[in-house]
């Protein structure tokens, strides 16, 4: 009987009878612990493994930035992600450009993107939001399609350099790489950090809890959602283009519409609007893809159980429990 | 007027009732004879839309009493209520805007039978006749109330819940709901009427239960109601 | 014979007749989410995967039980309506009164479940369901060649999608339908069953689909992805109809297709995506859609 009156967004992971102490402290502390672990991850697992969990994470940390704390649902995530992806591989491939360089190019799109989708999909709320992302992210699918000297088809960007990193550093050394990525990834993480505990952020969350109320306080409020989008689409080309890099491909399979699924996924079992949930969902969900690999559809049903299981047992996810449960917000 | 020796028809023991997390009825308890017209009076946010509610089953949660012909209501889901012949009309009047005048009247199913014709309706209001095929919204306000009270005629249920039948009606008009509640009351009608106008409600009443803040405070029969206008200016504050 | 624009007739003709048979499915898959989204308020994500499962059906039913493609169109709607019902029982019920999008994301789930089984165990190569009989061939018109089953699928199409409409617009059940979306508490305070309803409108437009399903076997491939592409398609329509008016959905679905049947004669690059393209200039003029009202 606890989530009968949500209106807008979706508020059931809130632990709101945390928001009278300040969660940025903890929250912090938090950060350096991860920051820690990540740092020694590559001597107890595969630097390749983590780093495809650190792009995912980040990718659904930038996807819940607008599911999570703006409310807004979009299912069209893989244009941003897999658009980035391809900027990044063809510039580096065929540009005479350095490897950041492509990943800011990669994210610059993605962000470009976020903008113009943003503007023609933020007239619509709620599902029709969700349905619009969706469409748009299929013209963006069928782009890729389309443009075969550009996207190379089937085939993808294939064997794209992973180069030198300001010209100095050879990524093709994967601790090298992991520094590069473990990078990227904390300063994204930070930034939406930041980004939710602004006085910007904390206008989202009052539009995603309230926008009638919002709106009557004199904020324009399409204004603010337009600007959550950009900066979730561009942080998602991040993910996307850095990906490219890590594992020198970009195919169709990241324009596809079931790689919008995953962000969403991924959310859902860590806990959409917590900090650390995504990327916890990333965590959990990439062990099991890999767990699950030569096994086929079976991944595709058993994410889509776990879908159905969210929604109906587990709507805070795994981080929003814990935060309930110590009564803090994380 | 009560006459003892039946049993009520209704009886409402210790009501209480929540809508999400606040509660909003706080032990309500009063009963019904057979072909009684009771009032619920009381200042706004007294609870007395709020009882009609909890007697339909339109509330979540609910607790205590609601015996209903000698049938337990409490439990009960707002569907088998009324099939028990509980008929029902909402504020506002709730005459749907997607449907007909005529679908809007045929929309509850007869629960028992003995109900009231089509053409008897409208032989009682003849302006439904000429508006049958409009959209419920196009009438007006009176022919809207008109439209609600027919269609719960139309049913078979004798016991009727009518909520403020006659809000923001023209004098004429308020008239006219008055004669049909006296006809409903000759005809053997058990009626639970929710009223705002204290001089329409003394018109057609044998009983005033007085509500304050989710609670009964008070019942006053129509006989005594010269007697007790003091008392009853003070709770309405009129 | 005379040429329009370089184009001949034959293929003009050829393609708009290609465009509104997809624009049939359009039609009759939008007005089943729309009629789902009327009462449940939940965008129906497995309604792809319901009219695969019709497809499929039909081409299990032939294959091991040897049903044909008549009763095959009266089963597979059936027995996928009764397992729509009990998914509406068991786990879209249990979501009611929370926001809308938990809707849309267990659906989402519920799709790939299905797709995923029926690629497992049929693999996602295309399913050949052959062309019933009594409807082989076509005739010559002169102008253009009209195959008898693409004929049947558009002209069942459009009777289906009409006694839909008459249904709910015409008929006692239909008037309690509508009364249920405006004000579900009410009608059940009138003595109407309305869960039970709920239950047997998610029933009733997801046996549209699957009918869709049975109708596109012998056009279409059967696969397990048939579903998904064509719904985000469909989503698109939506969007672009609006989903207030039954009709709407129905002029929305048929016209959309024959734009792009039009549009695989003169661009045919653009086919892919110019309902998409539509949607985007759609929602810049008018955003609530072309037949829906601003909320």
């Amino acid at each position: 009987m606890t989530d009968t009156s949500a209106p807008i967004g979706l508020t059931a992971a809130r632990a709101t009878p945390a928001a009278e102490r300040d969660p940025k402290q903890l929250q912090r502390w938090i950060f350096v612990g991860l920051f820690l672990f990540l740092c020694a991850a590559p001597w107890f697992a595969y630097p390749i493994f983590v780093m495809k969990i650190l792009c995912f994470a980040l990718f659904a940390s930038a996807f819940n930035l607008l599911f999570g704390y703006v409310g807004l649902l979009s299912f069209g995530h893989a244009a941003y992600f897999g658009m980035a992806s391809y900027v990044a591989a063809y510039t580096a491939k065929f540009w005479p450009v350095t490897p950041e360089i492509a990943i800011l190019l990669g994210t610059a799109t993605a962000t470009l993107m976020g903008l113009v989708f943003g503007a023609i999909a933020i007239r619509r709320q709620g599902i029709y939001f969700a349905m619009i992302t969706l469409a748009l992210a299929q013209l963006v699918y069928f782009f890729a399609i389309q443009t075969p000297k550009f996207t190379h088809g089937e085939d993808g960007l294939q064997g794209v350099p992973r180069g030198y990193l300001f010209g100095i550093f050879d990524l093709a050394n994967d601790m090298t790489l992991y520094a590069m990525v473990l990078a990227i990834f904390m300063g994204g993480m930070l930034l939406i950090h930041r980004v939710i505990h602004s006085p910007f952020g904390q206008i989202l969350q009052a539009i995603r809890d309230n926008e009638p109320r919002a709106i009557s306080l004199g904020y324009r409020t399409q204004r603010y959602k337009l600007l959550g989008l950009v900066l979730s689409a561009g942080i998602a080309g991040l993910a996307g283009a850095t990906k490219a890099i890590v594992f020198q491909v970009a195919t169709l399979v990241d324009v596809h519409w079931s790689m919008s699924g995953e962000p969403i996924l991924m959310t859902l079992v860590g806990g959409m609007g917590t900090i650390f949930g995504p990327m916890v969902g990333a965590a959990v969900i990439g062990v099991m893809q890999n767990y699950m690999q030569g096994l086929g559809s079976w991944l595709t049903v058993t994410q889509g159980l776990i879908f159905i299981f969210c929604v109906l047992a587990f709507r805070a996810g795994i981080v929003g429990t814990i935060g309930r449960l110590i009564r803090r917000d994380i | 007027m009560p006459d003892g020796t039946r049993p009520p028809r209704l009886t409402v023991d210790g009501l209480n009732a929540w809508y999400g997390p606040s509660h909003v009825l706080f032990g309500v308890s009063f009963d019904v004879a057979p072909g009684e017209v009771v009032t619920l009076l009381g200042r706004n946010g007294a609870g007395k839309t709020t009882t009609l509610r909890a007697l339909m089953g339109m509330l979540p949660k609910r607790m205590g009493s609601i015996l209903f012909d000698g049938v337990e209501t409490i439990g009960l889901p707002g569907r088998r209520i009324a099939r028990l012949g509980m008929g029902y009309v909402p504020e506002e009047r709730g005459i749907f805007a997607s449907l007909s005048v005529r679908e809007n009247l045929f929309l509850p199913p007869e629960i028992a039978p003995g109900g009231a014709s089509e053409e008897e309706i409208y032989g009682l209001f003849p302006n439904l006749r000429e508006r049958r095929f409009s959209r419920g919204t196009q009438l007006s306000g009176g022919e809207q109330q008109m439209l609600a009270i027919g269609r719960i005629m139309r049913t078979g249920a004798r016991f009727l819940l009518l909520d403020e039948p006659t809000e923001g009606l023209a004098p004429v008009i308020v008239e006219q709901i008055g004669r049909t509640i006296a006809a409903l009351k000759a005809q053997g009608f058990t009626v639970i009427l929710v009223e705002q106008n204290f001089r329409f409600a003394a018109a057609v009443a044998d009983r005033h239960v007085v509500m304050e803040t989710g609670r009964v405070v008070d019942t006053i029969p129509n006989d005594q109601i010269g007697a007790s206008m003091g008392r009853l200016r003070g709770y309405l504050g009129i | 014979m005379f040429e329009l624009i370089g184009i001949p007739p034959q293929a003009l003709l050829g393609q708009l007749f290609l465009g509104l048979i997809n624009g049939s499915f359009y039609a009759t898959l939008s007005l089943g989410l729309a009629v789902i989204f009327g009462l449940l308020h939940i965008i129906n994500f497995a309604h792809g995967a319901f009219y695969m499962l019709g497809a499929f059906a039909a081409w299990f039913g032939l294959t091991h039980f040897g049903i044909g493609y008549w009763s095959a169109l009266v089963l597979a709607p059936l027995i996928v309506g009764a397992a729509g019902i009990a998914v509406e029982r068991l786990l879209i019920a249990r979501i009611s009164g929370l926001n809308v999008l938990y809707g849309l994301l267990l659906t989402f789930g519920l799709a790939l479940v299905v797709q995923g089984l029926v690629r497992n165990f049929y693999g996602s190569s295309g399913l050949r369901y052959p062309v019933p009989a009594d409807l082989a061939g076509g005739k010559n018109l002169g102008f253009m060649f009209l195959p008898w089953y693409r004929g049947w699928v558009l002209a069942i199409s459009v009777v289906v999608c009409l006694t839909t409409w008459f249904v709910i617009e015409r008929t006692r059940i239909g008037s309690t339908l509508r009364a249920a979306q405006e004000n579900p508490g009410l009608v059940e305070a009138f003595g109407i069953n309305v869960p039970r309803l709920v239950s047997l409108t998610y029933g009733v437009g997801v046996a549209l689909a699957a009918f869709a399903g049975v109708l596109a076997a012998p056009i279409y491939s059967v696969q397990p992805e048939m579903g998904a592409d064509l719904l985000i398609v469909v989503f698109a329509v939506v969007v672009i109809g609006g989903m207030g008016s039954i009709l709407g959905s129905i002029l929305t679905g048929l016209g959309l297709g024959l734009i792009e049947g039009l549009t695989k004669v003169f661009y045919p690059e653009a086919s892919n995506v110019v309902i998409f393209v539509i949607m985007v200039v759609v929602l810049m003029i008018k955003p609530e859609g072309l037949f829906g009202s601003a909320q």
